[in-house]
């Protein structure tokens, strides 16, 4: 845990010597302390933003009648309802977290040592082309992968691959975000007289990766892990394409549920949105803090 | 690191400085292989996987679109540009465009100023400070799924909440779907909600890198705080305000699931299609029906130019609107 505390370190604000002495005595200083309608707004912002989640688990609590009722107030039928959602055999929910878990693991896995070893390449070893090879990796970034999905789908087709898992985890094994995000924090962590050191121990460039790089880059694998993982969890148009009803991803056992349930069974819809959103809502309480450090250097949307 | 604060822009994280020559002095024969080839094998991965699940179906997309490809039909002919002839004459598909341009003007335009308005409130010093972040980018960590699905519910014609407040204060309520603006509003709303915090995020990362004491000279010269924010803050985060629209335009052209689940999981987006996006479209015509692939190829390049066009036009547009500073 104190290792992972060590990334955010632009994301604190950088030592401004000059806040110090300023406080207090120039008007503009007043600017950096937060008055209470900031406050006030941000808060606002907060509720806004907690309140549809809040609300979906509301309505996963209550029962059938009381779907529209209002005030929102909790009924007393979550496990109930959560039972008859998960006894659906068409969404096969289950099955879709499975699906999901093992999904997200690997390509989370994939991305962490792909990005690493590249990044530390591109970081700390010397090679002809590099800095082209660099750019184009940023370039990718801005490709709009999701309008190939066609010939990616006639090429699953080809390899026999629609309606497996693998379909869903080989086209997401690397990420050009995160070779990025890897070979900046290779930059700044891993000094370069490190790197000579072990390599007059005689250490293989390999064996540098393995035993004193990929160590020195666990904070910011960390964050990479975790959006890389929330990003492959919530990924909603290629499972629905390539995947079947029997081989589902959890959001894909949600959409079997809205079609099916739509009007007939809300509560336990809603049962499915709040055990789909809750894994989440767990590593975000706990992580909180690397994530908003992992989107503050500057996540990209996928 | 202190340099890269904040969403890099791609062009000045593109020459890295040099790092410092390290590696002689191997003398056997493996540990100059090594020392030569290693990075090459390291960064070949990721050139190989995104070259074949990437970048190829993207390019491979402008071919089979010039075929008449169908599944079921069986047919595979070569067409030239009948699909994107046909592709012109078809009202269906100017009306997903029509649509996907709204919805995404409606929900980009408001999402980046509030978003902006938001990294500066947050950009202050203040108690539960992480609390507070972590109160305004929760939604981004929600699935899109669960999303459409919730909002489908706030907005529903009958017994939505939102309609439910509307009558509160003595509205008629509206037509969530049958009426096509409401029906984008609605899906823009979604939206919103899901990024306005996270793009906060990221301008809050850039506005963290600004020297605090430009602040304080600009307010002894009687500068007010409106004043201050838009010509420094603003203009010194213009790389980080580019990249937000050049992301969000990528990402908001292809919107797809929002408008899904808000109609209930059907890809027609609503009964007269007043709500289907392109990519619902493309999907329509490819994955269901005839499954042809070539006129949805055609239909997806088309998409990626509209992209492009719109990327550009954003640019332009921002560069000039937001006076950069004299560096």
């Amino acid at each position: 845990m104190t290792t992972t505390q060590t990334l955010p370190r632009s994301v604190t604000p950088p030592p401004v010597p000059s806040r110090r002495h300023g406080r207090g005595r120039l008007p503009g200083a007043q600017l950096w302390q937060a008055s209470p309608l900031t406050y006030l707004a941000l808060i606002l912002g907060g509720v806004l933003s907690i309140f549809p989640i809040i609300w979906s688990f509301i309505i996963a609590s209550r029962d059938n009648s009381a779907v529209y009722e209002m005030p929102p107030t909790p009924g007393d039928q979550l496990f109930t309802n959560i039972d008859r959602m998960l006894a659906n055999e068409d969404a096969a929910f289950i099955y879709g977290l499975v699906n999901s878990a093992v999904v997200s693991t690997v390509v989370t896995i994939s991305v962490i040592f792909f990005s690493s070893l590249a990044g530390f390449a591109f970081a700390k070893l010397r090679f002809r082309g590099s800095n082209a090879l660099l750019l184009i990796i940023i370039m990718t970034m801005m490709v709009p992968t999701q309008l190939g999905v066609i010939p990616l789908y006639l090429m699953m087709v080809e390899l026999g691959w629609t309606g497996t898992l693998q379909a869903v985890i080989v086209p997401f094994l690397v990420q050009g975000f995160g070779v990025f995000m890897m070979r900046q924090y290779a930059m700044s962590a891993i000094s370069d007289e490190l790197i000579e050191a072990a390599r007059l121990d005689g250490c293989s460039t390999w064996r540098i990766y393995w035993n004193v790089v990929l160590p020195a880059l666990r904070p910011a694998a960390a964050v990479l892990g975790l959006l890389t993982f929330m990003q492959t969890w919530n990924e909603f148009l290629w499972p629905f394409i390539v995947l079947t009803p029997d081989t589902p991803t959890v959001q894909y056992s949600l959409k079997i549920l809205s079609s099916g349930l739509y009007q007939t069974d809300y509560v336990a819809l809603f049962a499915g949105t709040a055990l789909a959103t809750l894994p989440l809502l767990i590593v975000f309480i706990i992580f909180g803090r690397q994530i908003i450090g992992g989107i503050m250097e500057g996540a990209v949307k996928s | 690191m202190s340099s890269t604060v904040g969403a890099v822009p791609p062009s000045r994280a593109a020459s890295p400085p040099p790092s410092a020559p390290l590696h002689r002095r191997r003398s056997y024969r493996l540990g100059r292989w090594d020392l030569k080839y290693s990075p090459y094998l390291y960064v070949a991965p990721f050139f190989v996987l995104f070259g074949v699940f990437g970048l190829f179906p993207v390019l491979y997309t402008v071919y089979v679109s010039l075929f008449d490809y169908e599944l079921l039909s069986g047919t595979k002919e070569y067409a030239g540009l009948e699909n994107y002839r046909l592709l012109m004459q078809d009202a269906q598909f100017w009306n997903a465009a029509y649509n996907t341009l709204g919805i995404f003007l409606l929900s980009t335009v408001p999402q980046l100023i509030v978003a902006l308005m938001l990294a500066n409130l947050l950009n202050r010093q203040m108690k539960a400070r992480t609390l507070l972040r972590m109160g305004v980018v929760i939604p981004n960590i929600t699935s899109v799924a669960a999303v459409g699905i919730i909002f489908a519910l706030i907005f529903a014609d009958r017994y939505g909440l939102i309609n439910w407040l509307l009558g509160t204060v003595g509205f008629d309520p509206i037509a969530w779907r049958d009426n096509r603006f409401a029906s984008w509003f609605a899906i823009a709303f979604m939206v919103d909600w899901r990024w306005t915090g996270y793009n906060a995020l990221i301008y809050l990362g850039a506005m963290q890198a600004i020297p605090k004491d430009l602040y304080e000279s600009a307010s002894l010269d009687g500068a007010s705080t409106w004043r201050q924010f838009w010509s420094i803050t603003v203009p010194l985060i213009r790389p980080t305000i580019l990249f937000t629209i050049i992301i969000s335009t990528i990402g908001g052209f292809q919107i797809f699931t929002e408008p899904l689940m808000y109609g209930n999981g059907l890809v027609r987006g609503g009964v007269d299609h007043q709500f289907q996006t392109l990519a619902m479209y493309i999907y329509e015509k490819t994955f269901t029906g005839n499954a042809e692939y070539g006129y949805g190829s055609a239909m997806s390049w088309l998409l990626f130019m509209m992209i492009i066009v719109f990327a550009l036009i954003n640019f332009v547009l921002v560069r000039r609107s937001v006076k950069g500073d004299k560096k």
